[in-house]
């Protein structure tokens, strides 16, 4: 059984402008202990689809699934209670600005040590023990002082440390983290990357990383998934996703790298923008951006059909079909 | 001017951003109401304010078993129709809260400006002046002002104009400290301007947002003090129909005569209370930044 | 705020305000009926206004920092002895006052502000601001008319009935009516505290429950309110643990500054319901011309305002992990 499984998830937002769907039609698993990589430019729906998996989508957003299940409990239909047992405990969540995802006005250590009581996950008399353990296990030197500091007293990379501490507190079988490196320094975005695989490893979590940084999943990812406007484009192994794009969306991403543009004078772009709430268009959501795109593609939505969504996916050679 | 050409699409954006907030738009039909009343004082009256029917001695309101329609809100001890006491009470209402906003804003604004201009001494003092004012409670120190000027309506406005001082004191020099670091500025003076025409002309008509909502939200503490001021006895004095002052010449009727009591004080909240909703909606609307 | 220069300038105002009144006070006081030439001198010796004008600034400001604030051209008690067996009755009352607003302020600003866009929350804001724009000299008098007149729940005026004797050892009613282990005191004493306090925390109330909404609005979009839901906290606690505790830092400003116009507004609330406080005392010292009283009167409330902004200063530092060091 999948550690978690989404089918045809949707997420829409009630704006002044009418309805918007943030997400569209999203289908996921993840196994225990396997690294997922979930791609994307911002706003494509990354972030709120894993959002809408941990329950944390309010109002006035609305989430609608065929089946949201985390390791057979039904999330769909689970009361608020069960699925705040579930929540910070079994799935963990980090989150990508750590200098604002820590309140200002506790100590560091109280904020992990909140996330031990409130699910009793060590003894009442183990909590600061176990908090000192996680700082350290996570890298954070002296940690029984630095238990005590406040998050403006901390670097942006000790602070997204704390709040995988935080996250990892209660031993979780899912962890998803969300662009965990984007806000920080060049050199920290490494170590942070090292300690999650690390720790994913040595827990055997499964871990959901999301991110726009092409590089990082390949350095960590098992298997890809690839969304665009909402919707999930195409999934893949890892290898298979960089040598042989089905979508011609993806194959664009990679070219756009700059270590796979060598030689040419000017790094390819896609362009265009993602669409927005006003024009969306009929068919195939990336249809006016592709450089493959045909009539059918304008008038017509493609369904997924093995792991792509797409009319003419493309070839090993990157032609379309 | 260049700005007029621009005013329109300017103008109507502005109250598109307004009408969105229902109650800035029920307190600008209230304000319409009260200068409409104010303005047609004497057309609207039955009576004078203060001639004083021997025959009908606190006549409750039309409504009540005794009701007279002469009277349609009663009258008071001395036999003064309330309803016409009331109307001309809002046209001294608004001619208080507009001679207070106007007296404070310009002497508040060129004391700002001064204090930013200057700096150094001037600066200090002023803003030094300014916190020992706000030291005090606001009221506190109006009915001390009025209690050594004297009694009298003149004075208390003037006691309410100078306790509101400090708060367009402080803004306009904030704001003008902002303006006098861009670039506009020192093109301006660079290009010559006097101090006098770069105070006036260039950086003032920038920091008039803030001052004008300000001043907006004024109106109400300068109505809302003066009131109590006469309901204190300090104020406007009698047969005056200033609503604080009625108020207090009501005072002792209060368990026979509900209507002396209810109607003016009523007529100070709803003018507070359009004049606040007003000032809400138009920072709102001049502001998008404080809009959530 | 610098202490000694502001404490100064309060100073320097009180006495230059008193020397604008026309003559001196004790001209004044005497007014028209005018008394004797030598009595007139000898009196104005007796109380120092015969010497040069700098002098009696520099005399008044070391009798001050002596806490010497003269004494009343009426009773002839010490301004400072009268103060004392005031103030406790004001106190009372504020506190009352800001406890109420408090109590039901930040609460009913919490709920707005988690139900944002809900007819709660219009009626709610629609509420706040009439109480802000409310004249409560008049709020106080309908409170009157209705439950005092309408209903006869409430006394009128005063600070317990007159059946009762209490032994005002603090000067507070509520702890000594308390310890008088008399139940009528006490019950008197509540039914007597009753309409001042709401009509004195009317507008403190609704700018609380304004400035509490606000304030959670804000907090409840960052970043780490997701976070703590994402450990799974309850809602309550998301919304009291993380939330209120940040939106607290400037709602606690605000609640400093009203103290400063919760004192003008007992002015107004302790003349309509004849409670035997400073406000009182002052607006009675206008009536009487005892300027000394209503001198000394206005410089101590203006230090209690001082007092209290530090307080706030401090307070507010310890509830701002950001600006600790």
């Amino acid at each position: 059984m999948a550690l978690l499984e989404i089918r045809n998830l949707a997420v829409e937002f009630a704006t002044a402008r009418g309805r918007f769907r943030a997400v569209d039609g999203v289908d996921m698993t993840v196994e225990a202990g396997e690294v997922l990589g979930v791609v994307g430019e911002s706003g494509s729906g990354k972030s709120v689809s894993m959002l809408a998996a941990m329950g944390l989508i309010g109002w006035p957003g609305k989430v609608t699934a065929d089946v949201l299940r985390f390791d057979g409990t039904d999330l769909l239909s689970v009361s608020p209670r069960q699925r705040r047992k579930l929540v910070g405990k079994d799935m963990a969540m980090i989150f990508q600005e750590p200098m604002t995802s820590l309140n200002p006005c506790y100590p560091v250590g109280w904020q992990i040590a909140e996330a031990l009581r409130a699910h009793h996950a060590v003894p009442k008399e183990r909590v600061q023990h176990r908090v000192i353990e996680l700082l350290e296990q996570v890298g954070i030197p002296d940690p029984s002082r630095r238990a005590g500091n406040f998050p403006h007293q901390m670097s942006g990379g000790m602070n997204q440390r704390v709040m995988i501490a935080m996250a990892i507190a209660c031993k979780p079988r899912l962890l998803i983290a969300d662009e965990p490196t984007t806000a920080l320094d060049v050199t920290i975005q490494k170590q942070i990357l090292d300690l999650l695989v690390d720790l994913q490893r040595q827990h055997g979590m499964g871990l959901v990383l999301i991110t726009h940084d092409m590089g990082v999943v390949a350095e960590t990812a098992g298997r890809v998934q690839v969304m665009y406007a909402g919707q999930m484009v195409e999934q893949q192994a890892t290898d298979g996703l960089f040598n042989t794009p089905r979508h011609p969306y993806t194959a664009a991403l990679l070219d756009a790298l700059p270590e796979r543009a060598i030689g040419r004078h000017r790094l390819p772009t896609i362009p265009g923008t993602v669409p927005g709430i006003d024009d969306r268009p009929a068919g195939c959501l990336f249809s006016p951006r592709c450089k493959f795109a045909t009539a059918r593609c304008a008038a017509e939505a493609p369904v997924p059909q093995a792991g792509v969504r797409c009319h003419t996916p493309l070839d090993d050679a990157g032609a379309p079909r | 001017m260049s700005a007029t050409v621009a005013m329109p699409s300017r103008l109507t954006l502005f109250w598109r951003s307004f009408a969105e907030n229902r109650g800035a738009v029920f307190g600008l039909g209230l304000m319409v109401v009260l200068i409409v009343v104010a303005a047609l004082a004497d057309v609207l009256a039955l009576h004078t304010p203060i001639e004083q029917f021997r025959d009908n001695f606190l006549t409750p309101p039309v409504w009540a078993a005794e009701g007279d329609w002469h009277f349609p809100l009663g009258t008071d001890d001395v036999g003064r129709d309330m309803l016409s006491r009331l109307i001309y009470g809002a046209r001294l209402s608004l001619m208080i809260g507009f001679s207070v906003v106007a007296v404070a804003l310009i002497i508040g604004t060129t004391l700002g400006l001064t204090a930013a201009f200057a700096g150094g001494v001037v600066d200090v003092f002023i803003m030094r002046m300014v916190d020992v004012i706000l030291v005090f409670p606001s009221l506190l120190l109006a009915i001390v002002v009025v209690a050594i000027l004297g009694p009298g309506m003149f004075n208390a406005m003037l006691a309410v104009a100078v306790v509101t001082l400090p708060g367009y004191i402080r803004l306009s020099r904030a704001s003008a400290l902002v303006e006098l670091n861009r670039d506009y500025v020192t093109a301006t003076r660079a290009a010559g301007a006097s101090t006098l025409r770069l105070m006036f002309d260039t950086v003032l008509p920038n920091c008039m947002a803030p001052l004008i909502v300000h001043a907006t939200l004024g109106f109400s503490t300068a109505i809302l003090d003066a009131a109590a001021l006469g309901f204190l006895g300090l104020g406007a004095q009698p047969p005056t129909p200033e609503w604080g002052t009625m108020l207090a010449g009501a005072l002792q009727y209060y368990q026979r005569a509900w209507w002396v009591l209810a109607f003016p004080g009523f007529a100070i909240l709803m003018t507070v209370l359009a004049f606040n909703l007003f000032g809400d909606g138009l920072r709102d609307a001049l502001d998008p930044k404080l809009k959530r | 705020m610098l202490i000694v220069p502001t404490f100064i300038g309060v100073t320097l105002l009180s006495f230059t305000l008193i020397h604008l009144v026309p003559g001196d006070p004790i001209e004044a006081r005497v007014g028209e009926r005018g008394i004797a030439p030598e009595r007139l001198a000898a009196l104005r010796h007796e109380f120092g206004y015969d010497q040069p004008l700098w002098k009696q600034f520099v005399d008044y400001e070391v009798q001050v920092v002596h806490g010497d604030l003269g004494v009343s051209l009426v009773t002839r008690q010490t301004v400072w002895s009268e103060f004392l067996t005031l103030f406790p009755a004001t106190i009372e009352l504020a506190f009352c006052a800001i406890g109420f607003a408090v109590l039901i302020g930040i609460p009913l600003g919490v709920v707005a502000a988690l139900r944002r866009g809900t007819p709660f929350d219009y009626g709610l804001m629609g509420a706040s601001v009439t109480g802000a724009s409310m004249p409560i000299f008049w709020w106080g008098l309908m409170m009157i008319l209705v439950f005092s007149v309408g209903f006869g729940w409430t006394p009128v005026s005063g600070r317990v009935s007159d059946m009762y004797f209490v032994e005002p050892w603090s000067g507070f009613m509520l702890i000594d009516c308390w310890f008088s282990d008399d139940e009528g005191a006490c019950r008197s004493t509540l039914s007597h505290l009753i309409l001042p306090t709401i009509v004195l925390g009317t507008i403190p109330l609704a700018n609380f429950a304004r400035m509490t909404r606000s304030a959670m609005l804000e907090v409840l979009g960052e970043d780490y309110i997701r976070t703590a839901r994402a450990k799974g906290l309850s809602g309550m606690r998301v919304t009291v643990v993380h939330a209120l505790r940040n939106a607290l830092i400037p709602v606690v400003t605000v609640i400093g500054l009203s103290v400063g116009g919760l004192l003008g507004g007992a002015i107004l609330t302790e003349t309509i319901f004849a409670w035997p406080g400073v406000g009182h005392w002052i607006i009675e010292s206008i009536q009487r011309r005892d300027y000394p009283v209503l001198q000394g009167g206005t410089l101590l409330i203006a230090i209690i305002v001082i007092g209290v902004n530090l307080g706030v200063d401090m307070l507010y530092s310890v509830l701002n992990p950001r600006i600790r060091r």
